[in-house]
């Protein structure tokens, strides 16, 4: 079925707009063919760093995909934000080596820090929290990553610490 | 001379990358010669940073702890007087070293050529052999006998299933079609188990050649890699090895000159546990939500897009071209009567020496643990081992004799898994651990099948009650029954397995359960509802305690015994923490 799709695009022929639909999303991109709806909400998030509705909007409109559909994937991964987040990300692993040494304390820490909870961004557009499912770290346990640091070994002191320290920085710095 | 400086994950998270930019900085600042890599991780993330040091005469020593403020002192006395600095080798092919142990019991397949080789370099893997495997695979032309090789050496599926791998790739192979597909999945979501990560940043290569020899066995021309997007470094280490065995012609049309293609994508996954099963990850690769559909037709009949696929994990795949060289028999020579070869295991949580371990089937439990691993941190009293992640159980130290295998632990009821084997001592508690786990099944699950989704929940409702100290008569069987129900409604191994953490630790560790519902108490003091905190007559009145509570629950004069109101307290233990003289006690 794939096969005589691919050959009568490719000699030219003229598809319906249902076939066309169907071509795009469930063709591989071993054909050359782009338009993967994933990678394209990735791509949407690493520009913007959420997912806008506008972007959203975009790919429906570009791609014919249904917006339903577009949602439906993009709330499905846990991966896809549609809300802007802070200046700084912060990601504490809750992965289970984290959790038996202690992280739930790290997280208490830091939300108890910044006044915010899981999900969440401070008022200031500072710093966002997100607890996250494992960083791979396990043997630093517990660990937290900020942007692209990682800290590892926190006592709720250290992370203290860490936050006081990113709070200092200038404006245009980035830890 | 070559130095190697262990630039993986855990590695970088320790501060390798200054230890790395301090050695070159010295290197640039004088006249000694030797080559400055990377490489992957050795496994020893407990000793991070690890510098690894290969003299002109074949000797190597493995350096731990090297901080940028070690360097110097290193640079002069081996590289410039060329004297090992004794104090700080880990580990040298002549005996030197604190970490010999923990090599002693290892053997090391997969992880053949990590933090040996650096990742980004194809003439390192081609001087370490590489794809020799494939070379001999492609000059054979018999993918039957290719396919009996794989049946012989009995290498099972790593990725937690234990399915044969050669038994699929026939499947695949014998199915009509004329595209097929190999699937690397290296969606590795367990929560403390990370050596598929470490592979892929260590050894890219290896995992490459695994996939172009199945492609061959079964017929494929395309395949795919769904790698977690949370591994940055595995991604970047996996298009820079894509790039280079394309270059190569390990990778591509017509390779080395036979009819033979073959072509790799990446495919990054946007984290959903639940695509480490085949058919949802087949769904994610199509872009659609990842939710498992039912089986058969299995993948290998009709998987992505139609058409008969092949999904091995990374670790499977990594072994594939070791059988190919040395041969089934020698594959097969090690482990027990059903569980051949060896298996990777990421050590952590409460053990001395975490990390990758690489050991023969077969080992116990005790072995790994203690004879390996160096024991319990802190010597406390060692409790349990968790296995298989979420999916799996825990084996309390009463059962530490049982041999790894896929049949022995799986009669304890957990599961041999990924590898994930997280180490727990007295003060972990295990209705916490069973809650923990639950709290991550349930919220990945893919809402598909109603017991999974709902059930999960209802489970996690009555464990967080449990550990709030809201235990009910009657909790403990309505959670068996309920675990019963997910596991033989659901309609893929996230469900089956999701009430196994719950299960076993019920199984094992009944009576710190009734502890929590009957008597309101932690034994391991953990839930933090169930404890009292009360001021013992040892008390000097220091104030220290009364000055960091935060609800102002603590009253007395100085120099005299305080007290604690229970009904102000939130038992947030800081006054605990505080005293100096151990007069606050908690039960």
């Amino acid at each position: 079925m794939r096969r005589t799709d691919h050959h009568r695009r490719q000699s030219g022929e003229r598809q319906s707009v249902s076939e066309m639909r169907k071509f795009d999303f469930k063709r591989q991109h071993f054909a050359g063919q782009e338009g993967q709806l994933i990678p394209l909400l990735q791509q949407a998030q690493t520009i913007d760093g959420y997912v806008s509705r506008e972007r959203i909007l975009e790919i429906h409109e570009k791609s014919g995909v249904p917006l339903a559909q577009i949602y439906g994937v993009a709330t499905f991964y846990a991966q896809f934000r549609f809300a802007p987040v802070g200046k700084n990300l912060i990601r504490v692993c809750h992965g289970t080596a984290c959790h038996v040494s202690g992280a739930g304390s790290i997280t208490d820490a830091i939300e108890e820090t910044l006044g915010i909870v899981n999900g969440e961004t401070t008022s200031d557009r500072l710093f966002t929290i997100e607890t996250v499912s494992c960083l791979g770290c396990c043997s630093l346990a517990p660990v937290i990553m900020v942007n692209n640091s990682t800290f590892g070994n926190l006592t709720p002191a250290a992370v203290r610490k860490v936050l006081e320290k990113i709070r200092k920085l200038g404006p245009g710095e980035v830890l | 001379m070559r130095v190697l400086v262990g630039l993986g994950t855990c590695g970088i998270a320790a501060g390798a990358e200054k230890t790395y930019r301090a050695v070159a900085e010295l290197r640039a600042a004088t006249s000694v010669a030797f080559d400055l890599s990377k490489t992957g991780c050795i496994g020893m993330c407990y000793r991070e940073p690890l510098v690894s040091v290969c003299q002109d005469d074949g000797k190597t020593f493995w350096y731990g702890g090297i901080t940028p403020d070690r360097v110097e002192r290193l640079f002069t006395e081996h590289f410039v007087q060329g004297k090992p600095v004794e104090e700080w080798v880990v580990w040298s092919d002549d005996g030197l070293g604190s970490e010999q142990a923990y090599f002693a019991r290892q053997k090391r397949i997969v992880l053949r050529n990590s933090g040996w080789i650096d990742p980004e370099s194809i003439d390192d893997y081609l001087k370490m052999g590489g794809y020799k495997a494939l070379g001999q695979v492609l000059a054979a032309k018999d993918p039957e006998s290719l396919i009996s090789t794989i049946l012989d050496s009995k290498l099972r599926g790593r990725g937690g299933a234990g399915f044969l791998t050669g038994m699929k790739w026939r499947f695949a192979r014998l199915s009509p079609g004329i595209d097929k597909y190999i699937v690397c999945n290296a969606d590795e979501g367990d929560p403390g188990a990370f050596m598929d990560r470490s592979v892929l940043e260590s050894d890219p290569h290896s995992v490459l050649e695994g996939m172009s020899i199945a492609a061959y066995a079964i017929g494929a021309s395309h395949g795919y890699i769904y790698v977690r997007a949370e591994y940055p470094k595995a991604i970047e280490r996996l298009n820079i090895a894509i790039a280079q065995s394309v270059e190569h012609g390990w990778l591509g049309d017509r390779i080395s000159g036979t009819a033979f293609s073959f072509n790799v994508k990446l495919k990054e996954g946007a984290g959903a546990f639940v695509c480490g099963e085949e058919t949802a990850l087949i769904a994610s690769i199509e872009g659609k939500r990842g939710m498992p559909r039912v089986r058969p037709p299995f993948p290998a009949v009709k998987g992505l897009w139609d058409s008969p696929t092949c999904i091995n994990n990374v670790e499977t795949l990594a072994c594939v071209p070791w059988i190919v060289t040395n041969g089934a028999a020698a594959f097969s020579a090690l482990g027990t009567a059903n569980s051949k070869g060896t298996k990777v295991f990421a050590m952590a949580g409460k053990v001395k020496r975490g990390g990758l371990v690489e050991v023969p089937m077969g080992i116990t439990i005790k072995e790994i643990v203690f004879d390996v691993c160096g024991g319990i941190k802190k010597d406390k009293k060692f409790k349990a081992v968790q296995m298989g992640g979420p999916s799996g159980g825990c084996i309390p130290s009463e059962l530490q004799n049982t041999v790894i295998d896929y049949e022995s632990i799986s009669k304890t009821g957990a599961i041999m898994g990924s590898g994930g084997l997280v180490v727990m001592d007295e003060t972990t508690c295990m209705v916490d651990v069973a809650r923990f786990f639950l709290d991550f099944t349930q919220r990945e699950s893919c809402g598909k099948c109603t017991f999974c989704r709902i059930g999960t929940k209802r489970m996690l409702e009555t464990l967080t009650r449990i550990c709030d100290g809201q235990g009910k008569e009657g909790d403990l069987e309505r959670l068996e029954e309920l675990a019963v129900l997910v596991k033989n409604t659901s309609l893929c191994g996230l469900g089956q397995t999701a009430p196994n953490p719950v299960l076993t630790t019920l199984k094992y560790f009944r009576a710190e359960y009734e502890a929590h519902v009957s008597n309101k108490k932690c034994p391991s003091h953990q839930c933090r509802k169930l404890l009292t905190y009360t001021i013992l007559d040892n008390c000097v009145g220091c104030v220290m305690c009364s000055k960091v509570c935060p609800t102002k629950a603590i009253s007395g004069e100085k120099k005299k015994k305080h007290l604690i109101d229970q009904s102000k307290c939130v038992h947030c233990g800081e006054c605990h923490k505080a005293c100096r003289v151990e007069a606050v006690s908690m039960d």
